[in-house]
């Protein structure tokens, strides 16, 4: 008997696959290739993903949730941000909104939110997002307790093992996620972009703004990759250019004489083959990151996963091959996910 | 006479130590901030890694009675992240102690409930709202993250006076920008954090990154990236204490941290003005540049000379 097949007979729960949306058109792509839930954000500082051209007004939430739910989806919001004092107004109203359309939780990280959110609208569910960086069971007691939380979205630091034990000792289900764009520091901890450009990313819900982005080849067709006034990467001509992120960038040190990824390698989020030991950790939702990547992109992941999903529950051998094509520069890692030897 | 009040009513605090130093050489400099550094409220504890901790266990009661003799308020500080077992006991052990203890992540705000303790700047305190739930759960002080700008510790510092929690920012020292599961500095040695040996101690206020250009631009400290400048907000001293904030942290470096307290201490009390404060800073002789960028609502590494400040 293979191990998927023992694992089906275990009759575990269909994990919720939870997909991006940065458009309503996507938001309709990932429900009609199989999202079980999608999330999106507003078009402001409310949420982590606030760039140009990205993101919902009022009305198209209430548009993509009535066809979420025409189709049996979910539709979550996330106000995942940390509103600075005197701005809690656009945060506050997020929420009000949220409960006023019905959506079917938010995601929500900052400590005030989260209690405007539970003491104004007792039944709106609350989902504790990544930028809360609760990575023990105690801080996640501390968010259920204080504010009711129902489910915690995990950092991407956790092995497999260690979510699995977490299970036993949280009051709420979790989100792990599967397969997408992977920053290499503590969710909801990090002041880089911050400190390079002015705009915040726990504030302004903005990681490497794009004004603040260049681009400088020179005769030898050598690209070098800027944000604000620090080069973050050089690449030989041909060689493919990643987006200047700070935490993917090449640097020297006084111990590494030529440029190495001082934190990580640019690589993908991919753990396709640890989705049934992720179910059997007792994870309940599988989260694919990209709120701003294409309709195309969300449709063919959203397709593979829900494929690779519905395989292992039925016994199946899930195939992925499909999916390497789409990581960033082709190539993947399982990140923190199997063993402790990442860190 | 306003001079005075304000003055009275400012309180120097030492943040935690955040680098690996020798333990004998963490013992002597704790010893003599206890004997010499015009400092109010000394932050006790390993913040960073787990691993380092026991290195500092031998000396840290002897370092604790030393400063309370001196009449300084002693502070455990927690883990900023906290996810194995051997951090979670680490948790577990600091707040069971029976001193105040600054929480630096949400496990030890689930243990330190119900009793008066302080919010550390690892705890992501930005809002009125966020402050009245932590202040209902003991919160007494709060030191805000380091990227608040002035606006909003503006906004937010009559609404901490309402419920009764002292705001403190940290006015000296590099920046805390980010963490990570991952040890930068094992990364750069070609080990891991399991396999690290220590080796963050070869650098003594973190090692420089530098860009391809050859800028200085980040420091690794572990799992921690700080700021390649030095935070200096001695011009801003004044605005601050007018807003409201009464507690100022001055970040532990290598260089002359009795010389640093004692400037900002005269420049609190007006003893010297901002010209002078910021000479005295210059001659510390740092291995870094300033910067207040933060502070203003810009770039943090940048520097701007203080309003009024020539």
């Amino acid at each position: 008997m293979s191990e998927a097949q023992s694992f089906h007979q275990q009759d575990y729960q269909r994990p919720e696959l939870v997909c991006p949306a940065g458009t309503p058109a996507a938001s309709r792509a990932a429900v009609d290739a199989g999202a079980d839930a999608v999330y999106c954000g507003l078009q402001n500082e409310t949420n982590a993903r606030n760039f140009p051209g990205l993101n919902f007004t009022v009305p198209e939430v209430e548009q993509s949730l009535a066809y979420a739910h025409a189709r049996k989806a979910k539709l979550l919001l996330a106000v995942n941000t940390f509103p600075p004092a005197g701005k809690f107004d656009l945060w506050r109203d997020a929420i009000d909104g949220a409960a006023k359309l019905g959506v079917d939780a938010v995601i929500v990280a900052d400590m005030g939110v989260a209690d405007y959110a539970a003491r104004t609208h007792p039944d709106l569910r609350l989902h504790l997002s990544v930028q809360a960086g609760a990575s023990s069971p105690e801080a996640i007691r501390f968010y259920c307790e204080q504010f009711g939380v129902k489910r915690v979205v995990l950092p991407r630091m956790l092995t497999v093992a260690e979510i699995a034990e977490l299970h036993s000792q949280i009051p709420c289900e979790i989100e792990a996620f599967i397969f997408g764009n992977i920053g290499m520091m503590a969710e909801g901890r990090c002041s880089l972009s911050s400190y390079v450009t002015g705009a915040s990313t726990n504030m302004d819900g903005v990681c490497s703004p794009a004004a603040d982005v260049h681009y400088e080849e020179d005769a030898a067709r050598n690209l070098t990759t800027r944000l604000g006034e620090y080069v973050i990467d050089c690449f030989a001509g041909g060689e493919s250019a990643g987006y200047p992120t700070i935490c993917k960038g090449r640097y020297l040190c006084g111990v590494q004489n030529d440029p190495y990824y001082a934190f990580e390698e640019p690589v993908s989020l991919n753990l396709s083959a640890l989705l049934p030991d992720l179910m059997r950790a007792g994870v309940t939702a599988l989260k694919i990151e990209g709120r701003q990547r294409s309709r195309a992109y969300v449709k063919s992941v959203v397709g593979a996963f829900r494929k690779a999903v519905d395989d292992i529950m039925a016994g199946r051998e899930a195939a992925f091959a499909s999916l390497l094509a789409l990581t960033e520069g082709r190539r993947e890692t399982e990140g923190a996910f199997p063993s402790k030897r990442w860190r | 006479m306003e001079i005075a009040v304000q003055a009275s009513t400012s309180e120097l605090t030492l943040g935690p130590v955040l680098f690996n130093w020798e333990p004998e050489r963490w013992r002597d400099f704790y010893f003599r901030i206890a004997d010499e550094a015009p400092v109010a409220t000394v932050y006790l504890g390993e913040v960073i890694c787990f691993k380092r901790a026991p290195l500092f266990d031998d000396y840290l009661d002897a370092v604790a009675a030393r400063l309370k003799a001196a009449g300084k308020t002693v502070v455990r500080s927690t883990l900023a992240e906290v996810m194995s077992k051997q951090e979670r006991k680490m948790i577990d052990n600091v707040c069971a102690e029976q001193t105040m203890v600054e929480a630096n992540d949400g496990s030890a705000l689930l243990r330190l409930r119900g009793r008066p303790h302080h919010a550390g700047p690892f705890i992501n305190v930005y809002n009125e709202r966020t402050l009245a739930v932590l202040a209902g759960n003991g919160v007494c002080n709060a030191c805000l993250p380091p990227e608040m700008p002035a606006s909003a510790i503006r906004a937010l510092s009559p609404e901490a006076a309402k419920i009764g929690v002292t705001l403190e920012v940290q006015v000296f020292g590099r920046i805390g920008l980010a963490l990570s599961a991952r040890c930068y500095h094992a990364r750069a040695h070609g080990r891991t954090k399991d396999t690290c040996q220590f080796i963050c101690n070869v650098d003594a206020d973190g090692m420089t990154l530098r860009t391809i250009e050859d800028k200085p631009f980040l420091t690794v400290n572990g799992i921690q990236t700080l700021s390649h400048d030095y935070l200096n907000l001695v011009g801003e001293l004044a605005e601050l204490q007018d807003m409201g904030v009464t507690r100022f942290r001055l970040s532990p470096h290598s260089c002359d941290m009795v010389a640093v307290a004692t400037t900002f201490r005269d420049a609190l009390d007006r003893r010297i003005d901002v010209n002078e404060a910021a000479g005295r800073l210059d001659a510390c002789k740092l291995d870094a540049p300033f910067s207040n960028g933060f502070y203003y609502g810009k770039p943090g590494h940048r520097w701007s000379p203080a309003v009024g400040a020539n």
